[in-house]
Parts: structure tokens; sequence; C-alpha cells
């Protein structure tokens, strides 16, 4: 088993149904991904999704399919940019009560050989998290998230 | 929940308020996702001060851990960081160190074109 390239973690003081409406939320999303940023999908094993910008003809800037979808608990996403789809790669969301806090762990793998998506988001995932950790504990993702894609 | 705030804080500081410790963030940067035996090789530091080390780190969320079988693999997680960027640098510093570098953009641009 190949070892997984990225893993961050953050804890969180919020419910973990509250955590996964934050991901799979488009009006939630939004108001910390950064850029308007938002997941779009049924969220059933199988179906497609996409990141997507905001206004009346959105863009895609990621897509996939949902691997695996356990509400409030795991999921699972293939990963691409829709330009390169052959650049694959498997996005993990673990959810899990901490405490009085909820763990979320998100794990980056499965890169094809010479990906040049580890670095496009390796930058922008503690952005992503740390913003997602601010919305749900004050209400208000970071200004910073937003100034960049 | 200020103090849940501090309590957090703290232990980032804390954590990052040692040599040893930032050494073995830099060696998570280089290499992510290595195992306690790997992090000890070519390091001055004796097994158990490494696991003391990463114990604290751990703890401060400033690296994360998963279970590959039986060997506990070490990543480098930057998202507490990030949160210190935006508190004490991104809040204060960020319209200035914008102004730098634009100043910076407009001077290279300039001397290029002379060129």
């Amino acid at each position: 088993m190949e070892k997984p390239k990225l893993v961050y973690t953050t804890y969180i003081r919020t419910t973990p149904e509250k955590l996964w409406a934050a991901i799979t939320e488009p009006e939630f999303t939004r108001q910390y991904w950064g850029g308007g940023m938002a997941n779009i999908s049924d969220w059933k094993q199988g179906s497609p999704w996409r990141h997507v910008t905001r206004g009346d003809q959105p863009e895609t800037y990621i897509t996939g399919q949902v691997l695996e979808c356990v509400p409030a608990k795991r999921l699972v996403l293939s990963w691409a940019d829709p330009d390169d789809l052959a650049d694959k790669s498997r996005v993990i969301f673990e959810i899990e009560p901490f405490r009085e806090m909820v763990c979320l762990t998100v794990t980056h793998d499965d890169f094809t050989a010479g990906s040049t998506m580890v670095g496009k988001v390796s930058g922008g995932w503690p952005r992503v998290l740390s913003s997602l950790k601010s919305f749900l504990e004050t209400g208000k993702g970071l200004d910073v998230a937003c100034d960049h894609k | 929940m200020v103090a849940y705030y501090v309590q957090q804080m703290d232990a980032v500081f804390k954590a990052l308020a040692d040599t040893s410790r930032r050494k073995l963030l830099d060696r998570l940067y280089e290499t992510n996702g290595q195992t306690l035996t790997e992090l000890c090789e070519n390091l001055d530091m004796t097994r158990q001060a490494v696991t003391k080390h990463l114990r604290l780190l751990e703890k401060a969320n400033l690296v994360a851990t998963v279970w590959r079988g039986r060997e506990k693999l070490h990543y480098l997680n930057p998202v507490p960081l990030h949160e210190i960027y935006e508190r004490w640098i991104g809040k204060y510093d960020r319209p200035r160190l914008q102004a730098l570098s634009d100043l910076k953009k407009s001077l290279e641009t300039t001397k290029e074109e002379k060129e």
C-alpha cells in the first residue's frame, strides 16, 4: 500500500452534522472555501460531484465521483481538474467526535505519477481547513481564504 | 470559548519554541509521512527524545499521524500555522506586504523594459 501523500487534521468545536453540512451544502461552503467556491452533488455513492465557482454560469474547477458517502462520518471523492482528467487523485474526509469537539481529517492521496495536483493543493488545504474551522466556530470564514482561488 | 482558543494557541507556540521540534517539522516538510525510525536517522537526538518531541507536536496538532499496519506515519499539519498567520500577520500586514510586493513588481518591470 502506497503511503498517503497529504494528511491534515483540525479540531473544531461543532457537531459532526454541522461539519458535514459545511462540506456538502453550497450555501455553507461558499462562506469559507474562498472565492465563493461550492461543492455540488447529490452525495450518493457513484454520483458525480463538482467544485464550482459562484454565479449563473458556474465554472467547474475540480470534478470527480463520490466513491463513498456515510453522512456525518466519511466522504471519499475522486478529484481531478476537468481539463486534465488523467491526473486523478482521491480525497477522504473523516469526521470523528473528540471530547466536546469534532476531529476532521482530510487525506489527499492516490496521486498519479508526475501529478501536478500535489503542488496545486498543498498550499490550499491548510487555508480552507482553518477557514472552515473559523466559519463553524465564529460564523465567519477567514477573509484571506477568499483572496485566493 | 476564549480559554479554549488561548489553550490551543499556547500549545502551538510552546511546540514551536524549541529548535529540535522545529527541526522535526522541517524534516517532515522535506519528506512527509515518516516513521519514528526514519525521523531519528542522522539526528543528534535519542529515540526517546524524538518520541517526546513528537508527542508535543501532535498535541499542538502540528503533526498528524496515520497508522499503516504497525507503522505510525507522521505528517506535517500546517493548519494551526495558518491560524497563526491569519491572526498575527495576515490581518495586520497584508496591505503593507501587498504594497511592497507591488513596488517590487513595478521596479522589476521598469528595469526589464529599460534593458
